[in-house]
């Protein structure tokens, strides 16, 4: 199978020399090389909370069971994901356990400054006592230093749960983790999501998305041009999707079901499937056979169709519409291409 | 026409699991609730219309497999179309494995000589991806050895990957009568229509049934790999109470169109041409379709 990001293993940091400035000169002039500008997205929480497996399965397609093997993290690794030429990011995934927010030699300043999203990871599973407290200090400190970081919590691991479970723990982390900043008198202020997840199934690609969907400054737009398409067209539910790692970046206004929702996720699975297997030139970037010609439709027995179209590089238009609205396709095609050269002058760079 | 199918191998070596996930449904997560079989489970599946399956389950704990071998000897080893033998390839206990497989090859010869003998390297997932090639070559070799004056056929499988759809479809050819009748039909569909490639799948299971080739590729797992993503997104797609009637995919530099063909099948038609328009397609599958009607049923 072939990459489909790029990595940066050489940004990775040997554990002993974390402590005590992890990011001294290095790291300088890794930002002068492209970290900069890029929205920085950490992964943290306790050891085998299962921060490394959810960076692999979302950004490496690593099946779910092969997780199992994995070791346990030493060093921070960093992955940048450049999908296209604006929805870039990199995903740090950290050591757990590390006292960052409470050493006072560690550089805070240089992971938090420039970090859009701090995803804190508590295994639902396990008792999460000792990771609640953890998660609030990190919160704290990562506040101080840069207020505008969005707080992200994933209950993960809850495939092991039942419904009644996962509503109970939920409830139990959500009331402890939201007493604790009202305890510190930073409610107003501090803002934090909660997400059930995990790697066996849908929802971490779903909380992915969300995370992503606040870094990106044109979500607004995107949403806006998304329904005028649904609206020309008389599609149901549209989504665009980042082929890469299969995260919705945006979709119109409508109401999410997670049905339409898994619908429209797999459908790209196919595609990329028999992409890779037909439809590999001599030269594919990308290794993935997704060109800008790409294209697929779905009639399904239900009197729906599933449309997907080609955006940019890495992005796609997945729809979803009734039998006898596709029957005009010619109009559809048409609105597609409005709206991809609408899409293309959003993320035009400015002067 | 129903075809006895043996299903062998000590216990947990995931004999329920890979029947559960080919003709049942189950998705590779959903096998770990599963508890040991007690004696013979049979269940019978349809494929391809008329050839039923009889599948024996045969639970693999040591009590269970002696009654095979004594008292149940006979009605357990008797017409027998198909053995599949499963191996755990991480098997703590070789040697008593190999012991079993080869008293389960002794009553084979004995009740049904001509049964065509598969044998799976199954769990091969456990096992680091650099030194799959050598375990199951070095397995394979041993097994061949085992099985003097026997032809058997060596897959690796896992749950977890396509390596699962190759082995079933093996295992489903070796059954299908007349399959080089249905394939002098397919090459000339695939010649008619200047496809590179016609693929025809069996549409509950999604197990490829044969293949014509006019434009080589140059990966010889691609069918497996078809099979595995069109049957998780069948999954996806019942989860949603619906089913694909037909899928079109397409880029650059190729076309791929999936159709319902026959009552039991499926097509995958692929075009190097991309601008091959749906409809022209269309046509084309109906029209070999009610060719193929009378030959991918199986009368007897
Ligand atoms: N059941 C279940 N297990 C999971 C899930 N996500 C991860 N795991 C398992 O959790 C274990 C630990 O996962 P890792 O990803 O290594 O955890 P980590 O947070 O990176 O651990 P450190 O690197 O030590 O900090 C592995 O055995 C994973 O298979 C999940 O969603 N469900
Ligand atoms: N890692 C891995 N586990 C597998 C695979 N196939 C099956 N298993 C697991 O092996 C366990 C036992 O599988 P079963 O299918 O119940 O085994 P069985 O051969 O039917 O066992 P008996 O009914 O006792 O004879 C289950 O927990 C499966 O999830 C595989 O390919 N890889
Ligand atoms: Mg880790
Ligand atoms: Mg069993």
């Amino acid at each position: 199978m072939n990459d489909r990001y790029d990595e940066f293993s050489s940004g990775s940091v040997p554990y002993g020399q974390m402590f005590p400035d992890m990011y001294g000169e290095d790291a300088g002039g890794e930002a002068e090389q492209g970290y900069e500008n890029k929205p920085r997205i950490l992964l943290m929480g306790m050891r085998r909370s299962g921060k490394s497996s959810i960076q692999k399965v979302v950004f490496q397609k690593m099946s779910p069971n092969e997780t199992l093997f994995l070791e346990s993290t030493t060093k921070i690794v960093k992955s940048e994901i450049a999908s296209s030429s604006l929805i870039s990011y990199s995903i740090w995934d950290l050591p757990g356990q590390v006292g960052y927010e409470s050493n006072p030699a560690f550089d805070n300043e240089g992971l938090f400054a420039q970090t859009g999203a701090l995803i804190f990871v508590i295994d639902a599973q396990d008792n999460y006592r000792e990771a609640i407290a953890k998660l609030h200090t990190t919160v704290l400190r990562a506040y101080e230093i840069n207020p505008e970081i969005c707080f992200e919590v994933f209950i993960h691991k809850v495939d092991g749960l039942s419904d009644d479970a996962k509503t109970v723990r939920q409830q139990d982390i959500v009331e402890h983790v939201l007493a604790n900043i009202a305890d510190a008198e930073l409610e107003d202020q501090i803002q934090i999501s909660f997400y059930l997840t995990s790697i066996y199934d849908h929802s971490i690609f779903e909380a992915f998305s969300k995370v992503i969907q606040k870094l990106i400054p044109q979500l607004p737009t995107l949403e806006q041009l998304l329904d005028i398409l649904i609206s020309n067209c008389c599609i149901e539910k549209a989504f665009l999707f980042d082929v890469v790692p299969k995260i919705y970046i945006a979709d119109d206004s409508s109401p999410v079901d997670m049905q339409t929702y898994e619908l429209c996720s797999d459908m790209i699975d196919v595609v990329i499937d028999v992409g890779c297997i037909y439809g590999m030139g001599e030269n594919d970037d990308t290794g993935l056979g997704y060109d800008a010609e790409s294209a697929s439709v779905m009639h399904l027995n239900n009197g729906m169709v599933l449309y997907m179209k080609e955006v940019t590089r890495y992005l796609a238009l997945v729809a979803l519409l009734r039998e006898d609205k596709y029957e005009k396709h010619g109009l559809i095609d048409y609105n597609v291409e409005a709206f991809k050269n609408a899409v293309a002058k959003v993320f035009e760079p400015r002067q | 026409m129903k075809s006895k199918v043996l299903l062998m191998g000590k216990s947990s070596a995931g004999k329920t699991s890979m029947r559960s996930i080919i003709f049942a449904n189950y998705i590779a997560r959903d096998t770990m609730r599963l508890g040991a079989t007690i004696d013979v489970e049979h269940s019978h599946v349809r494929f391809l219309g008329n050839l039923v399956l009889n599948l024996w389950d045969c639970g693999g704990q040591a009590s269970f497999m002696e009654n095979y071998f004594t008292s149940q000897r006979e009605h357990i080893f008797k017409n027998v179309e198909v053995l599949i033998y499963v191996f755990d390839v991480q098997s703590d206990t070789k040697s008593d494995d190999i012991a079993e497989y080869t008293s389960c090859l002794e009553a084979i010869r004995e009740f049904s000589p001509d049964a065509k003998v598969f044998c799976l390297v199954h769990k091969m997932d456990l096992i680091p991806v650099d030194q799959r090639d050598a375990v199951f070559a070095e397995r394979s070799e041993e097994l061949q050895v085992l099985s003097e004056g026997l032809s058997i056929a060596c897959h690796p499988t896992s749950i977890w990957d396509e390596t699962l759809y190759r082995a079933w479809s093996a295992i489903v050819y070796s059954l299908i009568p007349n399959i080089s009748v249905l394939e002098a039909h397919l090459e000339n569909f695939c010649e008619m229509c200047e496809a590179d490639e016609v693929v025809l799948f069996e549409r509950a299971t999604f197990l490829v049934i044969s293949h014509a080739t006019r434009k080589t590729h140059h990966d010889e797992h691609r069918f497996e790999k078809i099979s595995n993503s069109l049957k998780s997104y069948k999954l996806c797609c019942s989860k949603s109470m619906t089913q694909f009637d037909s899928i079109e995919i397409r880029n650059s530099k190729f076309a791929a169109f999936l159709d319902k063909f026959t009552s039991n099948t499926c097509i995958m038609v692929i075009m190097s041409d991309p601008t091959v328009s749906p409809t022209a397609m269309d046509i084309n599958i109906q029209v070999a379709k009610s060719h193929f009607e009378a030959y991918v049923s199986i009368r007897k």
